[in-house]
């Protein structure tokens, strides 16, 4: 409708229209002027100097040299590395089905409930709002042993044994992701409700007028239908998870990363590199490994899903 | 919804529903409770303190940082947010609503920054900041956030659903393009702003890595950054502890209090349009 | 009119006074990490140095203890930074090695007056015939007990422990569990990361009969037959004798802060956190001897250093700041304030220090401690981390595991060495 309008202005005056279109060129290109330069100094150009430190072993305090792909060969040469690595999946591959199955089953039950719908929702929403920093240390408190630990106080009245949590090497990961699953799911409730809301009622009471079972609906129509919003959830806790800090760094702090570096993710390992030992250009090779990894997912994640 | 016929069985999804939300709280619970007991009663696990008492909260005040660090982390969060509301709106809008060569391009170009983590870049950041004498500033805090291509996205998507019969109206009134985007688009956009602005400010107040590795001065701490070095600090006295992270969590949860019903819409908004 | 005139030269005058004293207001920075009470101390510290020197301003900046290395490590080469900076004295070849820090001028530190003055373990500021920094107080570590809990389990509190049998003993008789067996008050704390793995590193194994570097300390030589002991002795504490348990109440010292550890091997910079204590009487005595006598002990200090920054005025501040932060007078004060000990003998060992119930523990093992002279500290500390971990968590043999404890932190020692 735009074109013709000013076609016909073109006809009373052809450079007039065409002044018109060009203006509105140049208004958006003043609109971008500032931002586009931000992306530019802000997002791109850091991407490149981090390609660029990755391939150089600078330490902050001489000058850069190339030493081609170097610092890569030492990485993967690195069994912490690979322990680091395992961490990292572990924290994607528990982190993600857990929370999700979580998440779903108190949405798709909450859908269901009316009476004090937004107070309960709310119960689960309020630790999305918490500060990672801050509930880490909460949480550390909760796995301390008998007599000031929560969770073990817990287990002992039952008559179970106490669990070293934090300080054992098969539980530590489990425990520190625990917070992480525990303030995102507020989230991914409100997402599934949503979702879920947005499902016509007609779908269901077709089903229910053919005397179709609660299983068979949630199956056929309602995760189908809710696709998207999987997707969504699946590619955005996914990022969540592998770039984990925040509760590692607060719960391990005696020792970080560890014990024997159970928990240490990709992160707290560049981290570490980078502003401990200052080693900037050991370090940049472990981001764009994490770049690397973090763009595999995603993809991924997001072939298998949309292909179904 | 239907009308929902109450049955044994719903109630009882009804009360593990219940249940398990008041679970989820537990920590924030104990977090609150243990702020107010004595260092002695600290080990008595009882939710309700025996002799409760606010000598933590007036020892965590006292010495003026806890003040400090919530005042930093509020304004640095207020400005990146407006930065952002302001920005991103712009560069969605004109990516919706102007058509010019290139737009494609710059579309995916800052598509594309969506997929660089920033753990990435935090080194050359760091490097920019420590070159530009940024380091231990509010300044170093706020630069890498002012503007994010989710921002951007989400304005997009919903300045695209505005007619463009609008937009033209107010041309031919006369308006030059920059009143139009202020004055026409956005206020018809006002709930994606106001989920914009509750995500800005929320990733701001609880940011940790960034802020952590470039302040020096714990004068700039954010609250994240002041209260993880005072948890360390204090060489686990767990009675104070709680009390700093019950201080950094007070001022969102009374926030969402407030404004839960814009802080739900505003979620559901980005959720849907992501 | 005359009147006017006059006061309108004086008020001249002291204008040009007032400026020209600025003029030659020198001013100075120094870093130190945080810790309430030092943080006190230099601040009174500095106060007394400015009033007797109104030329020179000094600027008080610190930072917390995990960031502090970073921050010295960012600013120094940006051209910022501090013109006298404190440093752990295990830091030092890495602080040399950057030329972050000059070797201290002969003029106003005598490597022979330091020698002569000085505890021998300021010995490991040496490098090359040349002293790169000096301490105002040093640490040693001692033993902790509870005198309630002592009274309690029927042992005597005014008799503490003198050797590892009685240590054992008292431990075993001070830890309380529950009717599952569940601590609920340790003998003694067990905590690698706080003190422990030095008094595992220069005490237990020397008692044991070895030592944990050769003499140029280039090779790693705690992976022997004594090492083992050493290493069992700890870890049978919490396997075999189960008088302490690695993170009880997170850390060891908040299990004696409340009451719930009987004793606990902490250095003298416990003292401020521990002096806090209100609902338990405590004392401090010797680190255990063995059972034929032989002591050993580990002493830590932090040093003050004169960094590469600065040059002429700025440097003779300095001079004079840092001679003031290592006089008699500055160690008293940080004595009373800190509860360090005084780095040169003649503060130190005064009658009323010597006779002091608290202090006396600390000042007799000076006389043989060791300081062990750390290439990377954090990253050797990881070494020893790991090693109890594997020991404990993972049920590793302790010889094995001491083997693999010193194949990595020889790795460490050669790479620094090597350079």
């Amino acid at each position: 409708m735009n074109a013709s309008s000013s076609r016909v202005e073109a006809g009373t005056g052809a450079r007039f229209a065409f002044s018109l279109r060009q203006k509105q060129v140049v208004w958006a290109w003043t609109f971008l002027a500032v931002p586009i330069l931000f992306y530019a100094l802000i997002r791109f150009y850091p991407t490149a100097e981090a390609f660029y430190l990755s391939v150089t072993n600078w330490n902050l305090l001489s000058k850069p040299d190339f030493i081609g792909l170097s610092n890569f060969e030492r990485l993967f040469a690195d069994p912490v590395f690979w322990k680091v690595f395992r961490n990292t999946v572990l924290y994607l591959a528990i982190g993600t089905p857990v929370s999700l199955l979580l998440s779903f089953t108190i949405a798709y039950h909450l859908d269901h409930v009316r009476f004090m719908h937004g107070f309960i929702r709310a119960l689960y929403f309020l630790p999305f709002l918490t500060t990672a920093a801050a509930m880490a240390w909460v949480w550390r408190w909760f796995y301390q042993p008998v007599p000031i630990g929560f969770f073990n106080d817990v287990l002992v009245g039952f008559g179970l044994s106490q669990q070293p949590f934090l300080r054992s090497t098969t539980q530590a990961l489990p425990s520190v992701l625990a917070p992480a699953i525990w303030a995102g799911l507020g989230f991914q409730v409100v997402i599934f409700l949503a979702g879920l809301r947005a499902i016509p009622a007609t779908y269901y009471e077709a089903a229910r007028i053919d005397g179709v079972s609660d299983l068979t609906i949630l199956r056929r129509i309602t995760l189908p239908l809710l696709k998207p919003t999987i997707i969504f959830l699946v590619v955005f806790s996914s990022i969540g998870f592998l770039r984990i800090f925040d509760q590692v760094y607060n719960m391990t702090s005696g020792d970080p990363g560890g014990p024997l570096n159970a928990t240490k993710p990709l992160v707290l390992m560049i981290y570490q590199t980078a502003f401990s030992s200052f080693q900037m250009g050991y370090a940049a090779a472990q981001t764009v490994v994490l770049f690397i990894v973090l763009l595999a997912v995603s993809l991924l994640q997001l072939r298998l899903l949309r292909d179904r | 919804m239907a009308a929902i016929r109450i049955t044994p069985g719903r109630t009882i999804v009804w009360l593990l529903l219940l249940l398990g939300g008041i679970a989820m709280l537990t920590p924030l619970l104990f977090m609150f409770s243990t702020s107010l007991k004595d260092s002695a009663d600290v080990y008595d696990l009882r939710l309700i303190p025996a002799a409760p008492t606010l000598d933590n909260y007036a020892k965590v005040l006292s010495d003026g940082r806890f003040l400090r660090w919530l005042a930093n982390s509020f304004g640095i969060a207020t400005l990146v947010t407006i930065s952002n509301v302001f920005f991103d709106s712009l560069v969605g809008y004109t990516l919706a609503k102007y058509r010019f060569r290139g737009r494609y391009v710059v579309f995916l170009a800052i598509l594309s920054t969506l997929m660089i983590p920033t753990e990435m870049l935090v080194i050359p950041w760091y490097v920019m900041a420590r070159n530009f004498g940024w380091l231990d500033t509010y300044w170093g805090i706020m630069f890498p956030g002012m503007m994010t291509a989710f921002g951007t996205f989400l304005m997009k998507q919903f300045f695209e659903t505005i007619p463009d019969d609008f937009l033209e109206a107010a041309r031919v009134d006369g308006l030059n393009e920059f009143a139009i985007f202020w004055r026409v688009a956005m206020p018809l956009v006002t709930p994606a702003l106001s989920a914009l602005a509750i995500f800005t400010f929320l990733g701001n107040w609880t940011a940790f890595i960034w802020p952590l590795i470039v302040t020096t001065s714990k004068e700039l701490y954010t609250l994240p950054v002041g209260l993880s070095s005072f948890a360390v600090e204090q060489a686990i006295q767990w009675e104070l502890i709680m009390t700093g992270a019950a201080l950094a969590t007070l001022p969102t949860l009374a926030v969402f209090l407030v404004l839960q019903r814009y802080i739900v819409r505003g979620v559901v908004l980005a959720g849907l349009k992501g | 009119m005359r009147v006017f005139r006059c006061m309108l030269v004086g008020l001249l005058l002291s204008f040009g006074a007032m400026t020209a004293a600025r003029a030659q207001t020198v001013e100075i920075e120094y870093w130190q990490y945080v810790f309430e009470a030092r943080i006190k101390a230099m601040d009174e510290l500095i106060k007394r140095f400015q009033a007797a020197n109104p030329t020179i301003k000094v600027k008080h900046t610190t930072f917390p203890y995990a960031d502090y290395q970073t921050k010295i490590a960012a600013a120094m080469p940006a051209g910022q930074g501090p013109d006298v900076v404190q440093l752990f004295y295990g830091w030092l070849d890495n602080f040399v090695a950057a030329k972050f820090i000059q070797p201290l001028p002969h003029d106003v530190f005598p490597p022979a007056m330091i020698e002569k003055e000085f505890y021998g373990i300021v010995s490991a500021m040496k490098r090359n015939g040349e002293y790169y920094g000096l301490p105002t107080a040093v640490r040693s570590l001692g033993l902790f007990y509870n005198k309630n809990l002592f009274k309690e389990a029927g042992l005597d509190p005014a008799n503490p422990p003198k050797t590892l049998d009685q240590f054992l003993d008292a431990a075993k008789k001070t830890t309380k569990r529950d009717a599952s067996g569940n601590l609920l008050s340790e003998g003694v704390t067990l905590d690698f990361p706080g003190q422990d793995y030095h008094w595992w590193r220069e005490v237990l194994l020397r008692q044991m009969g070895g030592a944990p570097y050769s003499a140029d300390n280039r090779k790693v030589t705690y992976d022997s037959e004594a090492g083992v002991r050493a290493l069992n002795y700890y870890a049978d504490l919490q396997r075999v004798h189960k008088v302490g348990q690695v993170g009880f109440m997170d850390e060891g010292q908040a299990a004696f802060r409340a009451g719930r550890a009987a004793m606990t091997i902490d250095g003298t910079f416990r003292l401020g956190s521990f002096g806090g204590i209100k609902s338990f009487e405590w004392g401090v005595t010797e680190l255990p001897a063995s059972a034929d006598g032989t002591r050993s002990n580990f002493a830590s200090y932090w040093v003050n250093a004169i960094t590469t920054r600065p040059t002429g005025a700025k440097l003779d501040a300095a001079k004079k700041f840092l001679a003031y932060l290592t006089s008699p007078e500055a160690m008293q004060v940080w004595l009373d304030t800190v509860g360090e000990l005084p780095a040169r003998k003649a503060v130190a060992e005064t009658p009323q220090n010597l006779s002091h119930p608290i202090y006396a523990p600390f000042l007799k093992a000076l006389a043989y401690s060791q300081a062990t002279v750390f290439v990377d500290e954090s990253a050797q500390r990881q070494v020893s981390l790991d090693m109890i971990n594997r020991v404990l968590i993972q049920n590793q043999d302790a010889k094995a595991s001491l083997a693999e404890a010193a194949k990595n932190e020889q790795a460490i020692l050669d790479r620094f060495y090597k350079k």
